[in-house]
C-alpha cells in the first residue's frame, strides 16, 4: 500500500508540465531529469547529469515499458521529455506524446506527407525540438510543423521547400531564442542545400542560407559550369549553437552527383564542411571543408559537439567531429581553425594535412575500371550517429566502424545531372565490401583524447554499428550496435557492465531522464522503444 | 474478401433498384459511418466536410456538374476526371460504394435550419458572449481543455458544429470525452480523456497538464458529462448561425 501511495505521489507530481523557454534549453544541463533537445543540451554532448545509474548497480538494470511503433522504416528519432512527458516520432512524420514512467500514449499527431516526398535512404526522422509549448518537426516532404505538446494540434505548417524538387527534412530541428532552424536534405538527388530560420510563433522564414553559393558570391567558383545549381550539399543532421558567439554550426552533406566528380570541378564549397552561421541573419561568418571536391560520398552531416577543453596546456573552446571520411577533428569553433586532425581508422584517401588543415588527396583514390580500394568503407568510419562528450572524464566517445573498405568498379559513363533527377552515381559504379585478411568490418566504441585524438580505451562489436552513445555524470555509457544488443559500458575503462538483447537493430542514439527521482534510459530499437531503470526499492 | 463484395453487392443492387436513395437505404448505418470516415480522410481536404466547397458541386445535396448514378460515382473516385483536379484515388470499389452511400445519406439527412451566418459577427461572439475561447483553441489562442478548433471547419459538417452548440452531450467524438479519476487522497482530477486501458488513464486535466494515473491507485474513476454547454438558451438563431459560420471559415494555417 505504501509502495502504490509513493509511486501515486510521484506519478501525480511529473504532471506539472511547464512552458519550455530557450532560457531552459540553453540551461538543460541544469534540469537533468529533462531531454530538451536532440542530443540533450545544445552543444550536442549527449551527456546527462544523472547518476542514480552507476558501473556498480547497472547489472541490475530492468525493462520498465516498451513503445511499439505502427511503422516498418528505421527508427533513428531520439525522444525528448518534458517534465513526465517523452515526445518522439514515428517514421516518417508522426508525432507521438508518451507517460514517461508507463509508455502509454497521450496523443498522436499524424502527418501525411505529399505523395511526391522521396528520400535516398529512407522516409526516416531523428527527432523533434521544443520552445515554449510547442514542438517542431521537419518531415519528409520538406515542411516544418508546429504542433501544441500539450494537445497534439497543428499549429502552423510551413513549406520550407519543395518535395517535388526532392527536397526532404529528417533531422531534429534547432531551437535558437526565438527561432527554429532547419536544413534540407536530398542531395543525391539534385538540390542545392539550404539551412533557413523561421519564426517559432508564426513560422514566417526569417533568413535562409544556401550551402552552395550562388552567383557572385565567394565560393560559387568552386564548381565548375552550372553544376553549382544542383550540387548536393544536404543538411540532414542536427546542428549546435553556441550562445557566446551566437553561432549556430551545420554539417553538410557530399557534393552530387557522389562519386563522378568530372562535372563539377573544384573544392565544392561548402559541400562536405562544417558551416557557422550567425543564427539571427544567417550570415557565414566561417566554414571548414572536410573532404574538398569529395568522390568517395563522404559527406559531414555528423553532428557538431562543442566542448570546453585544455588544449595544448590552454583552455580552448573547440568542435570535435568524428567524420565518415575516417579522421577526427578539433576545430576552434570561434574561428573554424583547423587545430588537430587525425585518421582514427583506416583511411588511404589522404595522407596529411597542409598546415590549413587542408588534406592531402592520394592520386587515383576514385572509381577505375580495375576496381580501386576506398578506405574507409562507404558508409564511413561513421556516419550519422550521435557521439558523446563526457566533461567528467573529458573524453570523446564515439560508435564507428573499424577494418572496413569498399572496392569502387568504374562503371558506365555518368547519367545526366539536374534538378529533380536522382543523380547519385551509386548505379554508375560496382561498390564491393572489402574483407582485409579474412576479417570483416566489426564495430567499435572508442574513448578518445580530445586534446590528443589518442584512443583510452576500445569496447568491440562483432558487427557493425548506427548506434548512438550517451554518457553519464556517473561516468556509464550506454550505446547499441546492428547486432540487437543495448549495453552499459564503464565510460572509464570500457568494460561490459550489463546488455538486453533488443530483437531490432539500434539505429539511433540513446538518452536519460528521470522521472520522480528515478532514472530512465531509453533506446530505439526495430521498430520500438524501449525504457529501462533500476528496480524499486520495496 | 467475401463480406466487402457483398456490400458493393447491396448497394450497386440499390442502383439497379431506381437509384441513390435505394442504394443508401440498402447500406448499413456502419457502412455509411465508415463512407463517411473515409470522405473525410479522402475526399474532404478538396471537397470540405459538408462536401460543397467545390463551386458548382454540392455532394452533400447529391447535386454534380451532371446527373450520376451510384456507379458512375463509384468510377469517379477511383478513376478522378481526366482534365481536371480530381485525382484517381485508391480505394477499393467496396470503399468507393461506401463513400457513395454516404454522400446519398448525407443528401437525405436533416440540414442546417438556421439563418445564414456571418462568420465575422460568428468571431466577436466566439470571443465575447459566447467566451468559447474559456475551452476552445484556435489557431495558439485559447484553452487546450476542449477540441482544438483551429481546423473544425475542415473536418466538421454545418449540421454538427450547429448540434454541439445546441444539444451538446447529444454526440460527442470519443476523442472529446471528458473523465473524472479520483485518487486515494481523495483529490478529483476532471479532464479530456487523452487514452485508457485496463490499468492506466492518461487525461489533458483542466490545468491543461498531461496526466497518467494508474488505475490500481484511483479511489474511482469514470466518464463525466462533457462540460460543453448548451447555448440555446444563450444564442438566439442568428448568433448562432454566425458562430457557425465561422467556425466553418476555421482551415487551419499553412504558410506557402
Amino acid at each position: 500500500m505504501m509502495t502504490r501511495t509513493c509511486l501515486l505521489v510521484l506519478i501525480a507530481a511529473v504532471s506539472l508540465q511547464a512552458q519550455v523557454t530557450f532560457d531552459r534549453v540553453l540551461g538543460a544541463d541544469r534540469e537533468p531529469q529533462n531531454w530538451l533537445s536532440y542530443s540533450g543540451t545544445l552543444f550536442n554532448q549527449r551527456f546527462s547529469p544523472l547518476t542514480q545509474i552507476t558501473p556498480a548497480n547497472a547489472k541490475n538494470l530492468q525493462l520498465q515499458w516498451v513503445w511499439q511503433t505502427r511503422s516498418l522504416e528505421k527508427f533513428e528519432a531520439t525522444a525528448l521529455v518534458v517534465d513526465g512527458v517523452l515526445y518522439t516520432v514515428q517514421a516518417p512524420n508522426d508525432v507521438v506524446a508518451l507517460d514517461a514512467v508507463t509508455g502509454r500514449v497521450f496523443w498522436t499527431y499524424s502527418h501525411q506527407p505529399a505523395p511526391d516526398a522521396r528520400t535516398c535512404c529512407g522516409r526516416v526522422n531523428r527527432g523533434l525540438a521544443i520552445l515554449g509549448d510547442t514542438l517542431y518537426m521537419g518531415t519528409i516532404d520538406a515542411h516544418l510543423l508546429a504542433i501544441d505538446a500539450r494537445s497534439g494540434s497543428l499549429i502552423w505548417d510551413t513549406a520550407v521547400a519543395s518535395s517535388a524538387q526532392r527536397y526532404s527534412i529528417t533531422h531534429s530541428p534547432l531551437v535558437v531564442k526565438d527561432k527554429v532552424i532547419v536544413g534540407t536534405a536530398g542531395g543525391d538527388m539534385g538540390i542545392r542545400g539550404i539551412v533557413a530560420a523561421f519564426d517559432a510563433k508564426t513560422g514566417k522564414e526569417v533568413w535562409r542560407f544556401h550551402t552552395i553559393p550562388g552567383p557572385g558570391e565567394p565560393g560559387n567558383d568552386s564548381w565548375s559550369g552550372n553544376s553549382w545549381m544542383t550540387g548536393g550539399a544536404g543538411v540532414w543532421n542536427a546542428g549546435a549553437y553556441d550562445p557566446e558567439t551566437n553561432l549556430t554550426f551545420w554539417g553538410t552533406g557530399n557534393p552530387a552527383p557522389d562519386w563522378d566528380g568530372r562535372n563539377r570541378l573544384g573544392d565544392n564549397l561548402y559541400s562536405d564542411s562544417v558551416v557557422a552561421l550567425d543564427a539571427d541573419t544567417g550570415k557565414l561568418k566561417w566554414h571548414y571543408q572536410f573532404t574538398p571536391h569529395d568522390e568517395l560520398d563522404y559527406d559531414s552531416t555528423q553532428v557538431p559537439v562543442l566542448a570546453d577543453i585544455t588544449f595544448r596546456g590552454q583552455p580552448r573552446k573547440v568542435m570535435l567531429w568524428a567524420n565518415r571520411n575516417g579522421l577526427m577533428y578539433v576545430l576552434d569553433r570561434k574561428t573554424g581553425e583547423f587545430l588537430l586532425g587525425k585518421p582514427y581508422v583506416k583511411v588511404n584517401w589522404m595522407d596529411g594535412f597542409d598546415h590549413k588543415g587542408r588534406p592531402k588527396r592520394v592520386p587515383g583514390k576514385i572509381p577505375t575500371p580495375e576496381g580501386t580500394l576506398i578506405q574507409p568503407h562507404v558508409h564511413g568510419a561513421t556516419n550519422w550517429a550521435p557521439p558523446s562528450f563526457s566533461p567528467k572524464t573529458g573524453w570523446f566517445y564515439v560508435a564507428h566502424w573499424e577494418n572496413s573498405g569498399t572496392i569502387v568498379t568504374e562503371g558506365l559513363s555518368p547519367r545526366p545531372v539536374g534538378v529533380n533527377t536522382r543523380q547519385t552515381t551509386m548505379g554508375q559504379v560496382n561498390l564491393q565490401q572489402f574483407y582485409n585478411n579474412d576479417e570483416e568490418a566489426y564495430g567499435v566504441v572508442r574513448a578518445y583524447d580530445p586534446s590528443t585524438l589518442e584512443p583510452k580505451w576500445e569496447y568491440r562489436m562483432n558487427d557493425i554499428t548506427w548506434g548512438g552513445v550517451l554518457t553519464t555524470a556517473s561516468d556509464v555509457l550506454f550505446s547499441g550496435g546492428k547486432e540487437g544488443y543495448f549495453f552499459a559500458l564503464d565510460a572509464r575503462t570500457g568494460e561490459l557492465l550489463w546488455k538486453a538483447s533488443v530483437g531490432g537493430q539500434v539505429n539511433a542514439g540513446p538518452m536519460s531522464y528521470s522521472v520522480g527521482g528515478r532514472q530512465y534510459v531509453t533506446i530505439a530499437a526495430g521498430s520500438a522503444l524501449f525504457a529501462y531503470a533500476l528496480p524499486q526499492a520495496q | 474478401m467475401q463480406s466487402s463484395s457483398a456490400v458493393f453487392v447491396l448497394v450497386a443492387a440499390g442502383l439497379l433498384a431506381g437509384g441513390g436513395a435505394l442504394s443508401a437505404q440498402h447500406a448499413t448505418a456502419f457502412d455509411i459511418e465508415d463512407g463517411g470516415r473515409a470522405f473525410r480522410n479522402t475526399c474532404a481536404n478538396c471537397h470540405g466536410p459538408d462536401g460543397d466547397q467545390v463551386a458548382g458541386i454540392d455532394l452533400g445535396r447529391g447535386r454534380f456538374r451532371r446527373t450520376l448514378t451510384d456507379q458512375e460515382l463509384v468510377s469517379i473516385i477511383r478513376n478522378g476526371i481526366p482534365n481536371t483536379p480530381m485525382p484517381a484515388n485508391n480505394v477499393s470499389e467496396a470503399q468507393a460504394a461506401k463513400i457513395v452511400a454516404y454522400l446519398r445519406s448525407l443528401a437525405e439527412s436533416r440540414r442546417s435550419v438556421a439563418a445564414a451566418g456571418n462568420a465575422t459577427r460568428g468571431k466577436s461572439i466566439f470571443d465575447g458572449k459566447g467566451a468559447c475561447a474559456t475551452c476552445h483553441r484556435v489557431n495558439g489562442n485559447g484553452s487546450r481543455l476542449g477540441p482544438d478548433l483551429s481546423r473544425i471547419g475542415q473536418v466538421r459538417r454545418t449540421i454538427e458544429l450547429e448540434q454541439s452548440l445546441i444539444e451538446p452531450a447529444a454526440e460527442v467524438l470519443p476523442a472529446n470525452r471528458s473523465y473524472r479519476v479520483t485518487t486515494r487522497e481523495g483529490a478529483t482530477v476532471t479532464g479530456r480523456l487523452l487514452n485508457h486501458d485496463t490499468f492506466t488513464v492518461q487525461l489533458l486535466d483542466s490545468k491543461e497538464q498531461l496526466r497518467s494515473f494508474l488505475k490500481a491507485d484511483l479511489m474511482d474513476f469514470g466518464f463525466a458529462p462533457t462540460p460543453m454547454p448548451s447555448y440555446k438558451g444563450t444564442l438566439d438563431a442568428q448568433e448562432t448561425a454566425d458562430v457557425v459560420s465561422y467556425l466553418v471559415s476555421l482551415k487551419g494555417s499553412t504558410n506557402p
